[in-house]
């Protein structure tokens, strides 16, 4: 009987020891690839909402934290980055990160640019859950409903009109589905709001990183 | 060979995981909206499915019954958990798309299902065989699945292809009713469940063709002593 016990978890242990091998293994031999695939899926949706165009940084790695105090209006719930777009070293956009709490089935998570002169540059889904079909259309892949927010800002509608039509609002909901558009005009003007209280501070601390990195750089040289 | 034919039977039509052992349905009915989809759904399973069944083989004679099922399972997650990682690096978009279904792989029956009955007991060539067939006859359904569903319920074919072929397919795409065009059930759960009930019951009118033929010949050589007439049980 002992004998038996110590026979099968010998067994099990050495089971053990050469799937954990295998898996450590792949990780490693995966891990660049993935982290690879991860900035890039990443980097294209910050190069949808600013093209190549119209900024010259590396906007993935150019980012300011955002303050503790703004995330939960923001709809996150861990200290987030958002993302930086400059052109000759001045910031001409940020790329927001925000989560809409509410959506048909739950979070829709988003990022939104805003360009220095406090007009939106894009706003692109980034993950959500929608009905197939209904909501699912605030995805470009499906619809050109979010391109409707580029060049508007608190003045363009007026505050009191970001809403969907079915509100009394200026933006279209879509046949079907108004939860997911309410939802997601509403996240979006919660963004604006952020930016206009905290434009100031955001583009002083651009500034300061972007001579902090000038000095590295002349530094390292 | 006759067991490799029967094998091929018992995997790809007479025992498909999908349509008549029924194992597997949560990734079934979750994942086939769309071949694509499907598709990687289908591979992923098909990969971890023949080297689980290749590894049970190799070690069936080490691993005594008592310790049996922990040690298939860690086989098993072992490779859901690499699969997981080479999709997450090669496919990572199709990756986010088909999300915790990957990992539940694991939990999918018909794995543990081959590896218990057919790989603990048989050859590494057999057994390898035998995960080959049964995950491609689940891949199959999947796709079959995807592709009804998809046709219906978006309107296309072969849509995204890219996110698991690469760019080169991205003009696979067939649009067969035009723009816009959008039938919600098709693509909503119960699509999945009368897509999928439909195909049990084509593949039951098919299997009841062919037993009233072979029947009908029997009875021809033999001069019939006795004719069944009721339905199969099982």
């Amino acid at each position: 009987m002992i004998r038996a016990i110590r026979e099968n978890s010998l067994i099990l242990t050495i089971f053990a020891l050469i799937t954990a091998g295998l898996l450590a293994g792949t990780y490693l031999g995966t891990r660049d690839k993935i982290a690879a695939a991860e900035r890039e899926v990443a980097q294209r949706a910050l190069r949808e909402v600013v093209p190549d165009e119209l900024h010259d940084n590396d906007m993935l790695n150019d980012v300011l934290p955002i303050p503790g105090n703004f995330l939960e209006t923001l709809g996150l719930n861990q200290p987030t980055e958002l993302n930086v777009a400059r052109r000759n070293g001045r910031p001409i956009a940020f790329i927001i990160p925000a989560t809409a709490p509410d959506g048909y089935s739950g979070d829709i998570q988003m990022i939104i640019g805003i360009n220095t002169d406090e007009t939106i540059a894009g706003v692109r889904i980034v993950a959500h859950s929608e009905t197939p079909g209904l909501g699912d259309k605030v995805d470009t892949n499906k619809s050109d409903w979010v391109f409707g927010f580029n060049g508007k800002s608190l003045n363009n509608p007026n505050v009191d009109n970001w809403k969907v039509k079915k509100d009394q609002g200026t933006f279209d909901q879509f046949t079907g589905a108004t939860i997911t558009p309410r939802a997601v005009v509403n996240q979006v003007k919660k963004v604006l709001l952020y930016y206009a209280e905290d434009s100031e501070r955001l583009l002083k601390a651009a500034e300061q990183s972007w001579n902090n990195k000038l000095e590295n750089e002349t530094g390292d040289g | 060979m006759s067991t490799y034919r029967e094998i091929t039977h018992n995997g790809l039509w007479k025992n498909n995981a999908a349509l008549v052992q029924l194992l597997g349905l949560c990734p079934l009915l979750a994942v086939t909206g769309s071949v694509v989809n499907a598709m990687g759904l289908g591979l992923a399973t098909l990969l971890v499915l023949t080297a689980s069944n290749i590894v049970v083989s190799l070690v069936r004679n080490q691993v005594s019954e008592a310790i049996k099922i922990p040690a298939f399972v860690m086989v098993i997650a072992t490779f859901t958990t690499t699969t997981e990682l080479l999709m997450k690096a090669y496919t990572y978009e199709l990756y986010l798309i088909l999300g915790i279904f990957i990992p539940l792989i694991v939990t999918n029956c018909a794995i543990l299902g081959r590896a218990e009955a057919f790989a603990s007991k048989n050859s590494l060539v057999l057994s390898a065989w035998d995960g080959f067939t049964h995950g491609l006859g689940f891949g199959v359904v999947l796709v079959l699945v995807g592709a009804i569903r998809e046709i219906l319920g978006s309107g296309t074919l072969f849509a995204n292809m890219h996110l698991l072929f690469g760019p080169a397919a991205e003009t696979w795409t067939i649009d067969i009713f035009g723009e816009g065009y959008s039938f919600l059930i098709a693509i909503l759960p119960p699509g999945a469940f009368l897509v999928c009930g439909l195909l049990i019951a084509i593949k039951n009118m098919i299997d009841g063709e062919i037993e009233k033929r072979q029947s009908a010949r029997k009875v021809i050589i033999k001069g019939a002593k006795r004719v069944r007439t009721t339905g199969k049980i099982s």
